[in-house]
């Protein structure tokens, strides 16, 4: 498995919106952030929801974003921050 | 109001309340079906469903507290830790099973939470099942949303300077927070560590206080 991404990376999150189990949660699609981990690859939990066999596995990452990027009207110290799990191909660099 | 017993009125049968609740939801039905049909399959056997639900009861906040005194009191188990959280609690015969535990730790400049706003993710095998709170719809949209404002709920209170990093757990990790060792216990040996420990630390909605 090649990972395209790195630790530092900044990329953004895809904003479509296809049906059925997703785990890229509603409120980061369109967001960008900066990779901060790649914790390995696993079957696509999308494809497993369909009784597919979720090969092959994709890189997983957990990705950082900012408070004030996640939710523009955040009330909190504008240094807070959320990590997210987000599968490979749901990022594309933040300049693509 | 009235003492004559003929002055009689309520209902009975509207008063009255069965011994068992009839009324099962429709997930606890098909839940049922299918665990029925597993079995009557020989899928796994009654037996191994009832083992499986007890490695779940046989977990609990002791196992985490477990690996938190030992990674203050021991900085190589600490990096163990942090670095691959499922083989760091594999010591103390915990399986992550198909989930990896992802440990966070808590310094004086960043306070980690955690949520699942999915579902109700959370570290079973290692904590036990979660408090009814963690899976609520209140704490998982607002813990995302307005974190500081539900960890004051908690009664903590952070410092300025201090980033508050939530981790919204949407995959395959399971995260514990590492917290920070209080103040006035280098004295106390791990096991009065251990008992220091508390299960609202390790999800990150409060600190460890001091003893």
């Amino acid at each position: 498995m090649t990972a395209r991404f790195a630790v530092g990376d900044r990329v953004r999150v895809d904003d479509r919106t296809p049906p059925g189990h997703i785990r890229t949660p509603w409120y980061i699609r369109g967001k960008s952030g900066v990779v901060a981990d790649m914790v390995g690859a696993f079957a696509d939990p999308e494809d497993s929801a369909r009784g597919g066999d979720g090969l092959p596995e994709r890189p997983l990452y957990r990705v950082r974003f900012r408070q004030t990027v996640a939710w523009p009207d955040y009330a909190g110290d504008g240094r807070d921050t959320v990590d997210i799990e987000i599968f490979e191909h749901w990022l594309e660099p933040e300049s693509g | 109001m009235s003492t004559n017993v003929d002055d009689h009125d309520h209902d009975h049968a509207r008063t009255f309340v069965p011994d068992e609740e009839d009324s099962l939801g429709q997930y606890a039905i098909v839940e049922m079906a299918v665990r029925e049909l597993l079995i009557e399959k020989g899928v796994f056997s009654a037996d191994e469903f009832r083992q499986g639900l007890e490695v779940f009861d046989k977990a609990g906040p002791h196992l985490g507290a477990r690996a938190v005194a030992r990674a203050w009191t021991d900085p190589a188990y600490k990096e163990s830790l942090l670095s691959d959280g499922s083989a760091a609690v594999k010591e103390f015969g915990v399986d992550m099973n198909l989930t990896e535990l992802y440990v966070v730790e808590n310094t004086p400049r960043v306070h980690n939470v955690i949520v699942c706003t999915l579902c109700s993710c959370y570290p079973k095998p290692l904590l036990g099942a979660p408090p009814d709170w963690y899976k609520s719809r209140n704490y998982r949209s607002r813990m995302v949303r307005e974190p500081r404002a539900v960890l004051a709920e908690f009664g903590t209170t952070l410092p300025d300077g201090v980033e508050v990093r939530v981790h919204d757990s949407t995959a395959t990790m399971r995260y514990m927070v590492l917290p920070m060792r209080p103040e006035g216990t280098a004295d106390l040996t791990r096991e009065q560590l251990e008992a220091l420990v508390n299960r609202d630390a390790m999800i990150g909605v409060t600190v460890v206080p001091a003893p």
